[in-house]
């Protein structure tokens, strides 16, 4: 995704990062640090991993308590976008 | 979404930001509760030029989640508190006071030093208000004999005192309110632990769930829970079981139904609510008390410029929990970015995730999946729903661990 800043009606406006697709921003209230026996961390995994998993919560083929849930709620493109903004994130 | 994020949507001469000569756009943000202060933190993210003010009276924050388990004795109350001293190293000022008053036309807050704060766009999370006598009897004043405890801080450590100094074979009584109201599921969970604690310490005790409902979130996951640990020790009295309290008497000590009228040793009453009063202030709340909202950037239905978000938001389907303020609060504010910036937000997609408790280490959990359609917040069919009813002790255990795993992420997420 292109660097958020532009030229717009003699003003300079930087935005800070690159827009998360529709959904990403949301991820952050659970996955954050690592902590023990807790909910894993996302930021920075590799994008196939974590497509991977995304994809397996939405078709039931990989175990979940939770995300199962969440992914249905989502197209595999949009599961996509996700995982790849994600595994850019420090 | 690209395209559309980036389009032109105003001549120079509608843009006030910007026709003050490239000064830095101003954001006000009201309420540090989960969705202002992860509103502020996530506008000074995906807009590190914009200045952006947290308006917050209270020096330290006490988190609702995991506060049933203060009550019940399972938790130090230390775990709850948070403060905004990691505001200013995010680039945020924090004014110390409350905001009185809110002229839209002008755009400008006026705090309770006296100060005035001129913003480009305002962030309203002021969170609830009681509805003080819409219970009858249910006074400000009678929450000191019969604790609330729906906001979080000394209400909380009232209750949990309250409750272990419960008589052997004491009776508790709780009033669930009707829907809306901050946290559905919170007075089940309340339940659930409070009868974990007398199951525990006082054996012979009894908790009666007075209902204004016949139906609440994540009921059969809560009763199966109960027949399973709490037998003979919690009661639910639905709505149409006679459960509604209709009156409260604190002096006397007594709780009123249309059919029965209770003198518990303890009376914990949840009351009606509606948007914090700063939002009734700004005309942002309509008749409901709550404030409708566009969908895509949580403005007010009611009032340009001002944004709602969390538990004083009417956000269609997504319920009133800290999920749901800091989801908002983080698409709200890119949406902001993006108003600043002259450009339409792209469209959301929202998620809420809400664990509770039945007792510590038996979790479950619903979540949910929102996009705008029709003009509110609407839930995404085949997506979401609660944790499987028939789920082993191992999966209970687990959500429960997941569930301090959120909230260490959540609290670090929206106070640093």
């Amino acid at each position: 995704m292109a660097a958020r800043g532009f030229l717009l009606a003699g003003a300079v406006v930087l935005m800070g990062a690159a827009a998360p697709p529709p959904g990403a921003a949301s991820c952050s209230g659970c996955h954050g640090a690592a902590n023990p026996d807790g909910i894993p961390p996302i930021a920075g995994r590799p994008v196939a991993d974590l497509a991977a998993a995304l994809n397996g919560f939405r078709d039931g083929s990989r175990k979940a308590t939770l995300m199962d849930r969440l992914a249905k709620g989502f197209t595999p493109a949009e599961l996509q976008a996700i995982a790849a903004w994600w595994s850019e994130q420090p | 979404m690209k395209t559309t994020r980036r389009a032109v949507i105003g001549g120079v001469l509608a843009m006030p930001a910007v026709a003050r000569a490239q000064s830095a756009a101003r954001v006000v943000v009201v309420g540090g509760g989960f969705g202002g202060a992860s509103a502020a933190r996530a506008l000074r993210r995906v807009a590190p030029r914009v200045e952006v003010t947290l308006v917050e009276p209270n020096a330290t924050f006490f988190a609702c989640p995991f506060s049933n388990e203060v009550i019940a004795g399972l938790r130090d109350m230390a775990a709850q508190q948070f403060g905004y001293a990691h505001m200013a190293a995010a680039g945020i000022r924090v004014i110390p006071a409350a905001a009185t008053a809110i002229d839209a036309e002008a755009r400008r807050v006026t705090v309770s030093d006296g100060r005035t704060l001129d913003y480009d766009r305002l962030i309203l999370s002021p969170g609830v208000d009681f509805a003080w006598g819409a219970l009858p009897g249910y006074t400000e004043a009678a929450a000191a004999t019969m604790p609330h405890a729906w906001k979080a801080g000394p209400q909380t450590l009232l209750l949990r005192d309250r409750l272990a100094a419960l008589p052997e074979g004491g009776l508790v009584v709780m009033s669930a309110p009707a829907n809306p109201y901050r946290c559905p599921p919170g007075p089940y969970e309340r339940a659930s632990l409070i009868a974990h604690y007398l199951k525990t310490h006082k054996p012979r005790a009894k908790l009666i769930l007075l209902d204004s409902k016949d139906a609440f979130s994540k009921q059969r996951l809560f009763q199966n829970a109960w027949k399973a640990l709490y037998p003979g020790v919690l009661e639910w009295v639905s709505l149409s079981s006679g459960g509604k309290v209709i009156e409260v008497d604190a002096a006397a000590g007594t709780v009123k139904t249309d059919f029965e009228t209770y003198k518990p040793d303890l009376a914990n009453i949840i009351p009606p609510q509606r948007a914090g009063a700063i939002a009734a202030a700004a005309g942002v709340a309509d008749r409901t008390g709550w404030c409708p909202i566009d969908p895509v950037t949580f403005e007010s239905r009611l009032r340009p410029n001002i944004h709602v978000i969390g538990d004083a938001a009417i956000a269609g389907g997504m319920p009133k929990s800290a999920f749901a303020a800091n989801a908002q609060a983080k698409a709200c504010a890119q949406a902001v970015a993006d108003l600043l910036d002259h450009a339409i937000p792209a469209e959301p997609r929202l998620i809420n995730t809400c664990y509770s408790l039945a007792a510590p280490d038996y979790g479950f959990s619903v979540a949910g999946v929102y996009r705008p359609a029709n003009g509110v917040l609407t839930d995404i069919e085949g997506a979401g729903g609660t944790s499987a009813l028939d789920a082993p002790v191992e999966t209970r255990a687990q959500e429960a661990r997941y569930a301090e795993s959120w909230f260490k992420t959540i609290t670090a997420e929206a106070f640093g």
